[in-house]
């Protein structure tokens, strides 16, 4: 049973696979890359390795955070072997739901976010979207 | 003899590196005798070490390494089959081979040993394998009788390979007994306490280096930071401790550098084959002649510049050098020089190629500029004649007469420039036409730790690498207003009467702007082009690692990288060429700022200096006549004869007031410095003595009027006011001709 790190993003449960995640990271000072996509929140430095991070909710075409509204930074590692950190909105807990709680997306996901999420996770009380970390990371198709 | 020792060395480090290995794959060989990769990598480092041998002329081992060899042949083609036996066979053989280069090593020769016994066992075993059918009990029984021959070790190896144990833990004991052989022994014993010269280096994988290298950036960066904490503190010990850090730092930085560094003679080896080749085919007799062999630059680097060097260098000999009998015919020597000179100079390493031929007419290449558009006749000819030549790497210049295979001069050579300088170095050429042209390189000793200038914009911090930094200017809000003037709606800034185009920081990163008290400009050279960055502040000069963006951030060619700042935040580094481009400045822009308008006006549209005069009123001069601004203490200002002149770079300089010419009042007199136009008709210069210089302007001349006769060209509306036109001919009318001047100077 594989298990999912989640995270809310706009009222959304999003999850990735746990094997995925290299950690996770509270406030950190943020270097702001002027003219860089909206996407692409800033750099950060994860002790002496230079990190992009990329604004998951401009990703996903999400409208965008309050100002001042908290985020954290989960920290994946992308296809060519280097860091990339998403920003979220909060982070959740840790689920191991089994296999036949997945589904294909329905197709009310907006379509935005329909090409990231591969999956969607049926649980108790709200749905989680698994979200296809390696294509959310990669450049392709970024502004 | 010292190449030959190198040779020998080398030699001797690769075959105990084989040696091993061979040892590995031997034992792993055995338990899986049927593995035809493994008896394909012992196959290929005995014939590696045999042929070798064959050529250093060390009979012995390669009679050794013969017969072994054969039998591994046979082994391979699959007519004999691997035992035990034979495993020790081989082994043997290792051990001899060891014990030879033992001796090589030591003595220089081989010794006396000549291993006849070994040589006439494996032999046996050849010849008595031919005729019979069956090969694997044959072998077998070779090796047994192999080892009646051998008393002393072999039967205990006979024995343990009968042991059901598996067969690797029975060969290994074989092998050690084998290595105590008495002749192995007698040669080790006098090198006991001396490192062999396999011990004495070791093979490094390149990527570690490169991560060890980030390390010691990344410690080097943290002793900065604690070197500026502790200057702030009272603490004796901590800054006694911090001292030793800052020396070990120092230390380990330098030696980790050392690491990756390699002699350019790698590189450059294969020239003399290149010039050789080249001169045959051309015809042509080349001597070349190298210095500084030994100048060592990082390993990236020297990747970096293989293919520009070569491709000067065939250039040279391509387009430089001249047939012999041109060359005679010139007076000079049937064979021309290819010089190439390396060395190190303040933390640079100077690359110079030197070729005696033909040299490149600055004359051509100002012809060939105007004949591709790339500027008008005007501009090129107030081109000097270093910076005709270098036109020569602008993309798409070719100056050959027909581009031949070889190379066609100029058709590769903005190729070579931007591969230099995307290492950060610089390239340029200066040429004697007919006796010859010399390239220098200037390429940083390695790239992974860089001197850099850090500003600030917006409350950003930025890394600019100090090779693109020529000065820091500082202007207080009093100077600036009047030191920044704009052209054509750009600013401008005066640097020692160049106009220096500026380019703001804010503006170009999409930053929000800002009032500022102190005007801060990095003079910046990228691309053979100067311009001055506008930053908010200066803060620092600082050792950076440079660090790769992120796929995401690749397509921004505005950041070189980005570099963790002493105190762990992350800043980018700014990539001054793009800068340049992104600010709207084109490549041609380098080619005088002023004409660069003058090119594009179309036939109608003229270019114009707008000028302030005494009385208020506005004049114009076509920008094509003017040569450059200055600014002259009235001090400075002399007379000869009834002229008003100026002693300016070597030259007396004449002074015309247009007022005079344009019989306005003189408004200028209180002030202690003067505007200077210097303006040129054909070989003549004079300097314009105007009130204020406005701004550069394009404009069509519709609304004209004969109006005013007294100086001018007429009047015209430009950017809404009355203009008048400045006839310069009108203006050197008053001054002497050129040869008087001339003479008077």
């Amino acid at each position: 049973m594989s298990q999912y790190c989640t995270f809310a993003l706009d009222g959304h449960v999003f999850g990735v696979p746990v094997s995925s995640v290299q950690e996770v990271l509270r406030s950190q000072d943020l270097t702001v890359v002027p003219l860089a996509p909206d996407e692409i929140a800033g750099l950060l430095n994860l002790r002496g390795q230079i990190v992009t991070m990329l604004e998951l909710r401009a990703r996903l075409g999400l409208p965008p955070r309050e100002p001042d509204a908290p985020s954290v930074n989960v920290v994946v590692k992308s296809p060519d072997g280097s860091a990339v950190s998403l920003v979220v909105d909060e982070i959740g807990d840790v689920l191991a739901p089994s296999r036949d709680a997945f589904e294909a997306p329905p197709d009310t996901v907006p379509a935005s976010i329909r090409s990231l999420v591969t999956r969607v996770c049926k649980l108790d009380t709200h749905l989680m979207l698994l979200l296809d970390t390696e294509r959310a990371v990669t450049s392709e198709g970024m502004s | 003899m010292d190449g030959l020792d190198e040779i020998i060395g080398e030699f001797l480090v690769e075959s105990h590196e084989n040696l091993d290995q061979l040892d590995r794959d031997l034992i792993a060989l055995e338990r899986d005798p049927s593995s035809s990769t493994l008896l394909a990598s012992v196959f290929r480092t005995i014939h590696t070490i045999k042929g070798t041998s064959g050529f250093l002329a060390f009979s012995i081992l390669e009679s050794v390494t013969h017969v072994g060899e054969s039998l591994l042949a046979r082994l391979r083609d699959g007519e004999l089959a691997l035992t035990p036996g034979l495993t020790s066979l081989l082994l043997e053989v290792v051990d001899a081979v060891r014990s030879l280069l033992t001796n090589i090593e030591h003595t220089g020769a081989e010794g006396t040993e000549t291993y006849d016994g070994l040589v006439a066992r494996l032999a046996a075993v050849l010849d008595g394998e031919l005729p019979e059918d069956p090969a694997a009990p044959e072998a077998d029984e070779a090796a047994d009788e192999t080892d009646s021959d051998e008393p002393a070790e072999e039967p205990a190896e006979e024995s343990e390979h009968d042991l059901p144990a598996p067969a690797t833990l029975g060969v290994v004991p074989a092998r050690t007994d084998a290595a105590d052989v008495p002749d192995t022994a007698a040669a080790e014993e006098p090198a006991e306490g001396r490192r062999s010269v396999a011990d004495s280096t070791i093979r490094v994988d390149v990527a570690l280096l490169d991560s060890l290298m980030n390390l010691v950036g990344e410690l080097v960066l943290t002793r900065n930071q604690m070197l500026q904490r502790v200057a702030t503190r009272e603490d004796v010990e901590l800054a006694r401790t911090t001292h030793r850090l800052n020396l070990v730092a120092g230390e380990l930085q330098e030696s980790v550098m050392k690491m990756r560094l390699q002699q350019i003679d790698t590189l450059w080896s294969k020239l003399p084959r290149v010039v050789r080749d080249l001169s045959v085919q051309l015809g042509k007799s080349v001597e070349l002649d190298m210095r500084g062999k030994e100048t060592e630059l990082d390993k990236t680097i020297l990747e970096a510049v293989r293919d520009p060097l070569t491709h000067l260098v065939r250039n040279s000999i391509d387009h430089g050098i001249e047939k012999p009998d041109v060359r005679t015919a010139q007076g000079k020597p049937a064979h021309g020089t290819l010089s190439m000179r390396a060395f190190h100079e303040g933390g640079q390493v100077n690359i110079e190629i030197t070729d005696d031929g033909a040299g490149i007419d600055p004359a051509r290449l100002r012809d060939k500029a105007v004949s591709k558009g790339l500027m008008d006749r005007e501009t090129a000819a107030r081109l000097s004649d270093h910076e005709a030549v270098n036109l020569i790497f602008t993309p798409g210049f070719s100056t050959a007469e027909g581009v031949t295979n070889v190379s066609g001069r100029g058709v590769g050579m903005d190729v070579v420039r931007t591969n230099i300088e995307r290492i950060g170095g610089a390239i340029d050429l200066s040429s004697e036409p007919g006796s010859g042209t010399t390239v220098r390189i200037r390429i940083p000793l390695t790239l992974a730790i860089i001197p850099a200038l850090v500003v600030s914009a917006a409350g950003h911090r930025f890394a600019i690498p100090q090779v693109n930094l020529l000065e820091l200017v500082r202007l207080d809000a009093a100077q600036a207003a009047t030191a920044i003037e704009s052209v054509h709606g750009s600013p401008v800034y005066r640097l020692r009467g160049r106009l220096l185009p500026l380019v703001d920081l804010r503006e170009t990163l999409d930053l929000p702007g800002v009032e500022r008290e102190t005007t801060y400009v990095a003079v910046l050279k990228a691309d053979n082009q100067q311009y001055g960055l506008v930053v908010d502040d200066i803060l620092d000069t600082e050792e950076i690692v440079v660090k790769p963006l992120g796929t995401h951030l690749r397509q921004l060619p505005l950041y070189a990288g980005a570099t963790i700042m002493g105190d762990g935040a992350v800043a980018l580094i700014l990539d001054a060429t793009a800068l340049a481009r992104r600010a709207g400045m084109t490549p041609e822009a380098e080619l005088g700022t002023l004409a660069a308008h003058g090119a594009d006006a179309s036939e109608d549209a003229a270019s114009l200096l707008l000028v302030e005069l005494g009385d208020g009123r506005r004049a114009a001069i076509p920008v094509a006549a003017v040569d450059r601004l200055e600014e002259i203490e009235r001090g400075r200002i002399e007379r000869a004869g009834h002229h008003e002149v100026v002693q300016h770079r070597g030259q007396i300089l004449p002074l015309v007031r247009l007022d005079h010419v344009l019989h306005g009042d003189a408004g200028h007199q209180g002030l202690s410095t003067l505007q200077v136009v210097v303006c040129r008709q054909g070989e003549q210069q004079a300097g314009v003595v105007v009130n204020a210089i406005l701004d550069i302007v394009e404009a069509t001349l519709d609304a004209r009027t004969p109006l005013d006769s007294t100086g001018g060209d007429g009047s015209a509306v430009v950017s809404g006011h009355v203009t008048e036109l400045v006839d310069i001919a009108q203006v050197f009318a008053g001054l002497p001709s050129g040869d008087r001047l001339a003479w008077s100077a």
